[in-house]
């Protein structure tokens, strides 16, 4: 059986959490959609903007220099870094905003972390013509200023949470407290594989795009499947996009790189998967950072898009059925990662991506023999100038 | 029956509506929670609906976040509010509904938390973030422990979902006045008493009506049309308007007794 199934559950994780205000609007969002993905007309619209629009399909790229650093590893990036907006995050709203269209949404919102999926939520909002607001934590605001300005210069308007964490966490709570109030004109867009059902199904639709071009790429240029899939890891949905296309082909190992922050054992870090315990937030039951007492913790990562408690629900999946294996990787684990690939290839990764990178020398020391990789390079590195200048 | 089908039982044959009055447990601290439970009780509330304090509660508004921070600071925890609800039942019957997000309950254990919540002497559960759908196991071990499970119409609520919500419910209907969050408002929707009787023609069960009342003539016109009403954010703005009180009960009381016909 395909998953998830008809109430949205990938096991015992996923399904609708939602108060009763919203359990229509998401019934519409789910008829809509199963509608669309089976529709010529939509199917052709959406791959239309992915081409001519964002820029693919993305190349995939063996990274020579970048491999000659490791002992056993061959790695190709996967760059969506180098789609419009600079990250994979493009695929999933244009895929919404045809379905907003479809349902007559007028207005637009978001909640956003590192400013990635506000931008290119601002972005679609713009070519479509509609309506939008972006929900960043106020911490956030700080750390990500450049795409503050980027979602105001596309005509969003940045709304700053200033509750709890002050974050991703908290940015979500106000966008579903925005779409409880408003659920009749507004279309939420979900940046992540996260959220209630059917968003973790469409997001990962949205996404597979990424998967599904790697592994042909992969098979062109290789005459095999690769050994690994790496991809960085937060609610999940540049990771799902990559790893959805290889479920099935057993032989492909696949790792999910969480924030590991100031380490695992510290208390400080954003990786839900690895050492977080099951509950509900935001819709969907999954993994999840939480006290005792079962309230949410507050997250901690040096990449503001990793710096969330919870993760996409078919996330938890993978891990319980052992389909793939979640590892932490630090910020310093990260900066050394950033620093490797931009001097080895003269590629600068996004702060979430870099973590990917930085766990390929783990890597490397449990691998024997030769081993083939496929990481997804999911966003680059220019809107964390600001924040590497004092890191490095 | 539970305490709370008892209390509807009992006022529909004084032909009485019921008055509803939410506060979050630990706020300002447990111990004053509990006097107003007395208090309330004794000011003629019919059913409390005490808050669990959740860090991240989707349906609620400001007022309600806060009061749930302000009490979390204070460290207050599941266990401990289930503790004053025992100590509270020795001078109090009035029923007492739990609120609160489904993962402080889900993390607690389902079985254990209705377990210890029926040894304490709760009445019912009300999880605005569990539908139905998700509530199988939860409503199977309230059923057997006779806690009432309220569930949700909202203005959105589809036809098709009707029956499965009021099938679920006992106790009562929570019927939420409008799309949106907690927190008192001046205006309610225009269509309100008009959607309030289509409700009420959905189901047998009692249909109460909260979210955005928080005045005398509101709890007046919409007891007028269902079978009672929750205020909420109002009662919390109150407690914490007058926290350094000494007599602070006593005027949240007295504030209560002003919205109740």
């Amino acid at each position: 059986m395909s998953l998830p199934d008809k109430f949205g559950h990938f096991g015992e994780f996923g399904g609708k959490y939602v108060p009763e205000t919203l359990m229509a609007v998401l019934e519409e969002l789910e008829t809509t959609f199963t509608k669309a993905r089976h529709d010529k007309k939509f199917k052709d619209e959406f791959a239309h903007y992915l081409k001519e629009y964002a820029g693919r399909p993305t190349n995939l790229y063996l990274a020579k220099r970048l491999s000659s650093h490791f002992k056993h590893l061959k790695v190709y990036l996967k760059r969506e870094d180098l789609l419009h907006t600079g990250a994979h995050k493009i695929n999933n709203t244009l895929g919404q905003i045809i379905l907003a269209k479809r349902m007559g949404k007028t207005r637009i919102i978001a909640e956003t972390g590192a400013g990635q999926h506000g931008v290119a939520t601002a972005t679609a909002a713009a070519l479509f013509g509609l309506k939008c607001e972006i929900y960043m934590g106020e911490e956030d605001i700080h750390r990500q200023s450049l795409n503050v300005f980027r979602m105001k210069l596309m005509g969003a308007k940045v709304v700053p949470v200033t509750s709890g964490s002050k974050t991703l966490k908290d940015a979500m709570n106000e966008a579903i407290r925005d779409w409880v109030t408003n659920v009749n004109d507004t279309f939420y867009i979900i940046g992540s594989v996260a959220g209630p059902h059917p968003y973790p199904l469409m997001v990962r639709e949205f996404q597979s795009v990424i998967g599904l071009e790697a592994r042909k790429q992969f098979v062109m240029k290789e005459k095999k499947l690769p050994d690994y899939l790496v991809a960085c890891v937060g609610g999940g949905s540049n990771a799902m996009g990559l790893f959805h296309a290889f479920f099935n082909d057993k032989k492909v190992k696949i790792v999910g790189v969480e924030a590991a922050g100031h380490g695992l054992a510290s208390g400080q870090h954003s990786a839900a998967v690895c050492a977080g315990e099951t509950g509900v937030l935001h819709g969907s039951k999954s993994k999840l950072l939480q006290t005792a007492d079962g309230q949410i913790k507050i997250a901690h990562s040096i990449a503001a898009g990793l710096d969330y408690p919870g993760v996409g629900p078919e996330h938890s999946y993978y891990k319980s059925i052992g389909r793939a294996d979640y590892i932490g990787v630090t910020d310093k684990e990260a900066i050394e990662g950033l620093k490797l690939l931009s001097q080895s290839e003269g590629i600068i990764p996004a702060l979430e991506t870099s973590h990917a990178i930085g766990y390929l020398s783990k890597l490397d020391a449990k691998v024997k023999g030769k081993a083939s990789v496929i990481v997804c390079l999911s966003g680059r590195g220019d809107k964390d100038v600001n924040t590497m200048k004092d890191l490095i | 029956m539970s305490r709370i089908d008892k209390k509807f039982k009992e006022l529909k044959q004084l032909k009485k509506k019921a008055f509803i009055a939410f506060i979050s447990a630990g706020d300002p601290d447990l111990r004053t929670t509990a006097d107003l439970v007395i208090a309330l009780g004794n000011a003629g509330v019919d059913i409390i609906e005490l808050g669990i304090p959740f860090s991240d509660p989707l349906a609620d508004g400001p007022t309600i976040q806060a009061s749930f921070e302000r009490a979390l600071k204070k460290g207050v925890t599941v266990p401990k509010i289930l503790q004053m609800v025992g100590q509270v039942r020795k001078f109090s019957q009035t029923p007492i509904a739990l609120m609160t997000s489904y993962n402080p309950v889900f993390h607690y254990g389902e079985e254990k938390f209705i377990k210890d919540a029926k040894a304490a002497g709760v009445d019912g559960i009300i999880i605005p973030d569990l539908p139905p759908e998700e509530a199988k196991t939860l409503i199977a071990l309230a059923r057997k422990a006779d806690i009432s499970t309220v569930f949700f119409f909202s203005p959105t609520t589809a036809a098709h979902r009707v029956k499965r919500i009021s099938d679920a419910s006992t106790g009562f209907i929570y019927y939420v006045s409008l799309t949106g969050v907690t927190g008192a408002r001046t205006a309610l929707p225009p269509d309100l008493i008009e959607t309030i009787k289509k409700a009420k023609r959905a189901t047998k069960k009692p249909v109460c009506v909260g979210f955005g009342i928080s005045t005398r003539e509101q709890v007046k016109a919409i007891s007028a049309v269902s079978d009672g009403v929750i205020v909420g954010s109002a009662i919390v703005k109150e407690i914490e308007k007058n926290s350094s009180q000494p007599d602070m009960v006593d005027r949240v009381a007295q504030f209560v007794k002003n919205l109740m016909i």
